[in-house]
């Protein structure tokens, strides 16, 4: 995983509360047993005007004018502004690969689903969970002439907007770690060989049931 | 010792190393594995050189791209190459990786969450994962229970733990009895609609109270299936003598002495008196209701004698936006009565709801009946192979078949549409499955979550109707 620097990015502001992991990615892409290549088919169904099917040439595809991706103001967009809920739904990872292949590092929002908040962190994704009150703000910001652009500083926990104001954000410590410095869960928990070892022992007394075939 | 929830237990139980953050290193019993968020996972070990850290603890089957059509050709007559693809991938994992598969044409195949207990492959007091968020599902049984992502897989098969932190605890009690008809779904549908998607999101959902201890374990496997649809990863219920009954004899469950004493400690396996929870609800069971969705989102839901609600009268203005775009993608206007709302195809099956209960369920109200005019497909698709047989033992497929009903083979099928059952832009389907979203089960597709019963009365009448109702008209 690349280590999760700091960065100034462009907010796109995807005004629609409990937005779903099939939504995210439509399930006729999860079929791929690769874990690249998702981003054009990010939101399919709302981004494009016909039905998308793997292997398609999504250049030649038209493209729904009214969606927010597709308008110009946010095009390079990184930062991804959403509402409650957001990544309800289905476990598939397919979800963080798509937002993070089509270039999104960071998601705000002011609740996330939990199985998606977590697939996050393991993609590279930094999702922050902020106020309502302070979403709201940013979607009036995001959402006026001007596209909205924002530092995401990991490192001191803080989102800084161009008028030079401050969010402060909340982050796992032990997530904020492996972001920062790209570690790998496995690798991590490789470390503790001794430990799943001792327990394992100590399991199969106490319950030697667990450990037939 | 203070007094202990069930999930504390569970917890505890598997704890291998804590940090003092809370990041916590918990040991894995059983791992459930599929072909749509496995392949990744298997080519992530493959890269790093890893093996599995213990094969026996891994069960795999395929489920999601399987056909529920004839199977003669096998996994080649897979006509979706890319879906043939997933399936022969995660026949070629498991070979490699020594892990046992139910493969396409094995009479034990079937959707992984009904094959788990069915099998006793899940067990009270085991900690279950699967690449899939209905893993939730495996709670009925007294486990500890829930979905993982891909890269959690790929953990799993590496090291048999995961990184966690502990969720807060959440107790729903339903109290009282049930009434005539109302079923699991009607309850955790009610549920839902009291809590919303995103009430139990933080939280471990243990579901107790009479009207869950009354419910069978195919009951209650239905419930905690969807408690992920309430925002918690896990829902459980504790054990009793029906869980212990239901496991004894199946396949991978323990004999002789082993069995005493898995016994002795499973009947710890529920929370102490006086426990302490972060949130607690109740819900009155006489008041649930027969349920039907009708939105895009499973806690927009009301009785079936009740009508479609107006945005106009909700205060919340982005809630009221949400109304307004589902009644739109929906096709519905506010104010319609549930029952005038008429269907195209109707689907009885999915981890929720396609266990031999709800085949029975569905075919008590399809017997001596016929399928809709209006109405062009009503699938009833097994949730596996050994369900299917106890079904055709009973003469149910007869049933169906005689009804005007489809009998298939055992996948995941319409719930999610990513095989060839799938629903056309606009349609409207009646549906046994677990989530309403937009295009969940085609671009387009129009769902209802409702009962099993509720489906086959929908199925009959064309539209939806009170189960009392059915032969008035």
């Amino acid at each position: 995983m690349d280590k999760f620097n700091t960065f100034t990015g462009i907010v796109c502001p995807l005004d629609r509360s409990n937005v779903d992991t099939d939504a995210i990615i439509p399930k006729q892409f999860l079929k791929s047993i690769k874990r690249s290549g998702f981003g054009p088919n990010l939101f399919d169904e709302w981004r494009y005007l016909d039905h998308g099917e793997p292997g398609m040439d999504n250049s030649k595809r038209a493209v729904n004018p009214d969606f927010v991706l597709n308008d110009p103001r946010y095009q390079g967009a990184q930062i991804l502004l959403a509402r409650e809920n957001f990544g309800c739904g289905s476990s598939r990872e397919h979800a963080p690969w798509a937002l993070e292949d089509y270039g999104f590092k960071v998601i705000l929002a002011p609740s996330f689903a939990d199985i998606f908040f977590n697939n996050c962190f393991k993609n590279g994704l930094l999702p922050i969970v902020l106020k309502e009150e302070i979403i709201d703000s940013l979607f009036k910001m995001a959402m006026g002439g001007q596209p909205l652009e924002m530092t995401v500083d990991l490192q001191d926990q803080r989102l800084k907007l161009p008028s030079g104001e401050g969010i402060d954000f909340e982050v796992d410590p032990f997530r904020k770690d492996c972001l920062l410095n790209g570690l790998d869960d496995i690798g991590l928990t490789l470390q503790h060989v001794e430990a799943i070892r001792a327990y394992e022992e100590r399991r199969r007394r106490e319950a030697p049931w667990l450990f037939g075939s | 010792m203070s007094a202990k929830t069930l999930y504390d237990k569970l917890w505890e139980s598997h704890l291998v190393r804590s940090e003092a953050d809370g990041t916590a290193l918990i040991y894995i019993d059983r791992h459930l594995v599929h072909e749509v968020t496995s392949p990744q996972a298997f080519e992530g070990l493959r890269l790093a050189g890893r093996k599995p850290w213990r094969v026996d603890a891994n069960l795999a089957t395929p489920d999601h791209n399987v056909p529920t059509t004839p199977r003669e050709g096998g996994v080649e007559a897979i006509r979706d190459p890319i879906s043939r693809t997933q399936v022969e991938t995660l026949d070629a994992n498991c070979r490699d990786f020594g892990i046992t598969e139910f493969q396409m044409l094995d009479p034990r195949q079937g959707i992984v969450h009904v094959i788990g207990p069915e099998q006793g492959a899940t067990l009270p007091g085991m900690t279950v994962v699967c690449g899939d968020s209905h893993t939730s599902t495996h709670g009925a049984m007294g486990a500890l229970a829930f979905g993982i992502g891909t890269s959690e897989v790929e953990h799993v098969l590496a090291t048999q733990c995961l990184i966690q932190k502990k969720s807060k605890a959440m107790q729903i009690r339903v109290e009282g009895e049930l009434g005539r008809g109302v079923t699991a779904k009607d309850v955790v549908l009610a549920i839902i609609g009291e809590i919303g998607t995103a009430g139990g999101t933080g939280y471990a959902i243990e579901f107790a109270g009479s009207a869950i201890e009354a419910l069978s374990i195919e009951g209650r496997l239905t419930l905690c299936n969807m408690a992920i649809e309430a925002g918690a990863r896990a829902g459980f219920v504790a054990v009793d003598d029906k869980t212990i009954d239901y496991v004894k004899g199946r396949p991978y469950a323990p004999e002789g002495e082993l069995w005493e004493q898995a016994v002795a400690s499973w009947r710890t396996l529920h929370s102490d008196r006086g426990a302490q929870f972060d949130r607690v609800v109740t819900l009155d069971a006489t008041a649930i209701r027969p349920q039907v969705t009708w939105g895009t989102s499973p806690e927009m839901v009301v009785a079936v004698d009740q009508r479609v609600p107006d945005p106009g009268e909700e205060s919340d203005g982005v809630k009221a936006e949400g109304m307004q775009r589902a009644l739109d993608y929906m096709g519905l206007q506010a104010g319609t009565p549930i029952t005038e709302i008429p269907l195209d195809r109707v689907f009885i099956g999915s981890c929720t709801n396609s266990r031999i209960e709800d085949l029975r369920a569905a075919a008590d109200v399809a017997r001596g009946r016929r399928v809709a005019g209006n109405v062009k497909q009503a699938l009833v698709v097994p949730g596996s192979g050994l369900v299917k047989a106890e079904a055709e033992a009973e003469g149910l497929d007869k049933v169906f078949i005689d009804a005007g009903f489809e009998w298939r083979e055992p996948g995941c099928s319409m719930c999610l549409a990513m095989n060839a059952d799938r629903l056309e832009s606009g349609e409207r389907c009646a549906s046994t499955s677990n989530r309403n979203f937009e295009g969940r089960q085609g671009q387009g597709g129009r769902t209802h979550l409702v009962s099993p019963a509720m489906a086959a009365a929908a199925a009959v009448a064309g539209r939806f109707v009170d189960l009392a109702d059915l032969d008035k008209g």
